[in-house]
């Protein structure tokens, strides 16, 4: 089998608090030894990592794969070759496909698929509703049994908040963490921006902060009633944060996430009706970022993802209402994360964090660190590169970014997946 | 490919008119100065002129509307251009064909303008942002966001009988939030240097801070009409008791209905203007409507002027103005 050292890199394992220049052992797909080096052992390829850093790969959790069922959009392939460039190893994976994940057998499909790209592993979180139509529960035993990691409802509404806290509690029957992207239906109507003076300017119907702060409380009051552990995804407001805090300082088990975009965009970025900028849930002000920005340095917020939304053109070729929301962004995650550094926003070591131990934790999984015996997913980058991304570059199928002509320092390297070169920038 | 339309050439003409945003002073003035030498013109109201001979213009609708559609083809007619009316059907663009692919089977026919009006908000530069270099776009109202030929007749309308707009204060009164012509209003009127721009409505029908429009709120219409010299009223849309926004028409008619006895609170020369079509009795009493103070038809052939000006402004790069 293979056997790979990675030489003279910085080694950042936020899970094991390491921060320091220390060599790493690859053997037959797991970390054979960090530091010093195994007796007798001679592997047959070196990674000379000088000058970059060496991570766990990033867990990027809840991104939304388009296979099956909308493979003009993105395949897992395509997608999974698009994580591995963006030093991505573990792709979370949302039920909305066609048809959705509410049984084993689709699962059971996108896992086979993936394993034959073999470029990412490919997790899923299970439907909480059959068809994620709110009205009847999913047999989450079933398909927590197939391996599903957790369950949700995207950002599909539930029938009512009877259904939710039965959902809730059934889940939390068999400890599945349930991912909840709490937003009100009702307020948000036909909103496709943030309510505030740009939306008032151009006149889109808008989405209220309320929309996520009514539904948060309310998620809030339900796990707290049902002792369920949930995850609040993608939250966009400062007073969502607030909440959550406080639920947290009160001994709730709940986690939150965030989608990077999040934390450089505001609303004042759609004039123009900008389409690129087009998300949900939307980008809302400059004093809602700075408070999620707070949020991931203070470690209220525990997760940063990417909220992989691959789009083909004509999805973003309408007037701004009628076009999809989402944002290609597996290859913009770790590079914005480091701008976050740059910004002095955080510190590396919390960036890395909330891009791997973070999201490992939340679903009590047993990646997202590099002791020895673990899986070797690992990212390398040079923190210095600069670079430039050109939407025609990405690998994604989605070439849909906001970010298309921004500079960056740090570029991946090599990424392993399973102790394999998923990508390599030389290659 | 999301960089801001721009609406005028490196020379500062006319190329689209897709929103008063952005326009200065002096260009909106121009506009209303070609409008009038329109207007001027011997015999009845506006007689046919050859600016616009072998341009072709194209008139999008994706929204119904018989009267806006009617004055832009009169106001291409009169400047001899070439009119295609191209009603889109919207349950035939929702199986399948794209806005870009009605436009690129459009733009086959060589149009030299497309005069767009559609439901979604930003459909209009969307347009001008795809169409061929060279074609000219003019919003005819795109969602709530503008209606910018409707704001220039309304501003015609104002100075003809105001003659400066720096002292003037004026109250919107009805439903700002879904308007696209109180959007392009506002923002109009306060570029022309008025003195004050009041909104008159209950909150349900008021944007997300209103205020950084550029506009004082009242929500008392009696407190909101003290002194104005212009009031314009908005159409109610009957969908809005459907969608708990109002109780009924007749709270509103009681609140915010425009009547003899409250038009005494603005200045006695005051005078009253409505997009139309009117409500009688939702929005605005018949006494009222019909009365002395009431300019709301001659918005209607001030349109016609206004429309020529934009159109041939835009297409012959200031020929309007050949004619003062």
């Amino acid at each position: 089998m293979s056997s790979i050292h990675i030489q003279g890199g910085r080694l950042i394992d936020p899970a094991n608090d390491i921060d320091e220049t220390l060599d790493l052992w690859l053997q037959d797909g797991k970390v054979l030894a960090v530091g010093a080096p195994p007796k007798g052992f001679s592997p047959n390829q070196v990674i000379d990592a000088t000058g970059k850093v060496v991570c766990p790969g990033i867990i990027d959790l809840g991104v939304h794969l388009r296979e099956p069922g909308q493979e003009h959009k993105g395949t897992i392939c395509s997608e999974a070759r698009a994580a591995a460039k963006g030093g991505i190893t573990t792709l979370i994976c949302m039920p909305d496909t066609l048809p959705v994940i509410d049984t084993p057998a689709v699962w059971e499909l996108i896992r086979r698929r993936a394993k034959a790209c073999g470029t990412a592993r490919v997790l899923a979180i299970g439907a909480l509703t059959q068809s994620l139509e709110g009205e009847q529960l999913a047999e989450m035993s079933a398909l927590k049994q197939a391996g599903c990691v957790a369950v949700s409802n995207t950002r599909r509404r539930m029938a009512n908040t009877l259904v939710s806290r039965h959902a809730l509690e059934y889940a939390s029957t068999f400890d599945l963490p349930v991912l909840l992207c709490s937003e009100d239906p009702h307020l948000k109507a036909g909103g496709c921006m943030h309510e505030g003076a740009v939306a008032s300017r151009l006149g889109l119907p808008g989405i209220p902060a309320a929309a996520e702060t009514v539904a948060v409380a309310r998620d809030l009051a339900l796990t707290e009633h049902t002792g369920c552990r949930s995850h609040f995804h993608t939250l966009s407001t400062g007073r969502a944060i607030e909440m959550i805090r406080q639920a947290r300082q009160d001994g709730a088990r709940i986690s939150a996430g965030v989608a990077i975009h999040q934390l450089f965009l505001m609303d004042t970025d759609v004039d123009g009706f900008n389409a690129a900028c087009h998300v949900d849930p939307p980008l809302r002000t400059q004093s809602d970022r700075d408070r999620l920005r707070k949020a991931v340095s203070e470690g209220d917020i525990q997760v940063i993802c990417s909220d992989h939304q691959p789009h083909e053109a004509d999805a973003k070729t309408e007037p701004f209402p009628l076009t999809a929301p989402g944002i290609s962004g597996l290859e913009t995650l770790l590079p914005l994360s480091l701008k976050l550094v740059e910004e002095g926003v955080l510190d590396l070591a919390t960036a890395i964090a909330a891009l791997s131990a973070g999201p490992a934790r939340v679903l009590d999984l047993p990646l997202g660190r590099l002791d020895p015996g673990r899986s070797a997913d690992i990212c390398i980058f040079d923190p210095e590169a600069i670079w430039e991304l050109r939407p025609g570059e990405m690998a994604s199928q989605g070439k849909n970014t906001p970010f298309s002509g921004w500079e960056f320092r740090g570029q991946v390297t090599h990424t392993l997946f399973e102790g394999r070169i998923t990508w390599s920038k030389d290659s | 490919m999301n960089a801001q339309i721009e609406q005028t050439d490196a020379q500062g003409r006319l190329r689209h008119f897709l929103s008063i945003e952005g326009f200065r002073r002096e260009q909106l003035e121009r506009i209303l100065d070609t409008a009038e030498s329109f207007a001027m013109l011997p015999g009845r109201q506006v007689k046919k002129v050859p600016l616009l001979r072998g341009k072709i213009i194209t008139n999008l609708f994706f929204e119904n509307s018989t009267r806006t559609r009617t004055t832009f083809e009169l106001a291409a007619k009169l400047l001899s251009a070439d009119v295609i009316n191209f009603n889109v059907n919207v349950s035939a663009t929702a199986k399948g064909e794209t806005l870009l692919d009605t436009l690129r089977n459009i733009e086959a026919m060589h149009s030299d303008m497309f005069v767009v009006r559609h439901s979604a908000s930003g459909a209009a530069h969307f347009i001008a942002r795809h169409a061929a270099p060279g074609v000219s776009v003019i919003n005819a109202g795109d969602g709530r966001h503008a209606h910018p030929t409707q704001a220039m007749l309304d501003m015609f309308t104002i100075r003809r009988h105001k003659g400066d707009f720096t002292p003037l204060r004026v109250a919107i009164v009805g439903d700002i939030q879904h308007s696209r012509v109180a959007r392009s209003q506002i923002m109009a009127l306060n570029i022309l240097g008025v003195t004050e721009v009041r909104v008159i409505a209950p909150r349900t029908l008021l944007p997300a801070d209103v205020r950084s429009l550029g506009v004082h709120v009242y929500h008392d219409l009696d407190q909101g009409l003290e002194d104005v010299d212009v009031v314009i009223m908005l159409r109610l849309q009957k969908e809005r008791m459907d969608n708990a926004l109002l109780p009924s028409e007749h709270e509103y008619f009681q609140l915010y209905g425009l009547t003899g006895e409250r038009l005494k609170r603005a200045r006695p020369d005051a005078i009253v203007m409505h997009p139309g079509p009117i409500n009688r009795g939702v929005e605005i009493a018949s006494e009222v409507a019909d009365g002395p103070q009431s300019v709301i038809l001659q918005q209607v052939s001030y349109g016609i002027a206004v429309r020529m000006a934009v159109m041939s402004m835009a297409l012959g790069g200031g020929a309007g103005e050949q004619q003062t």
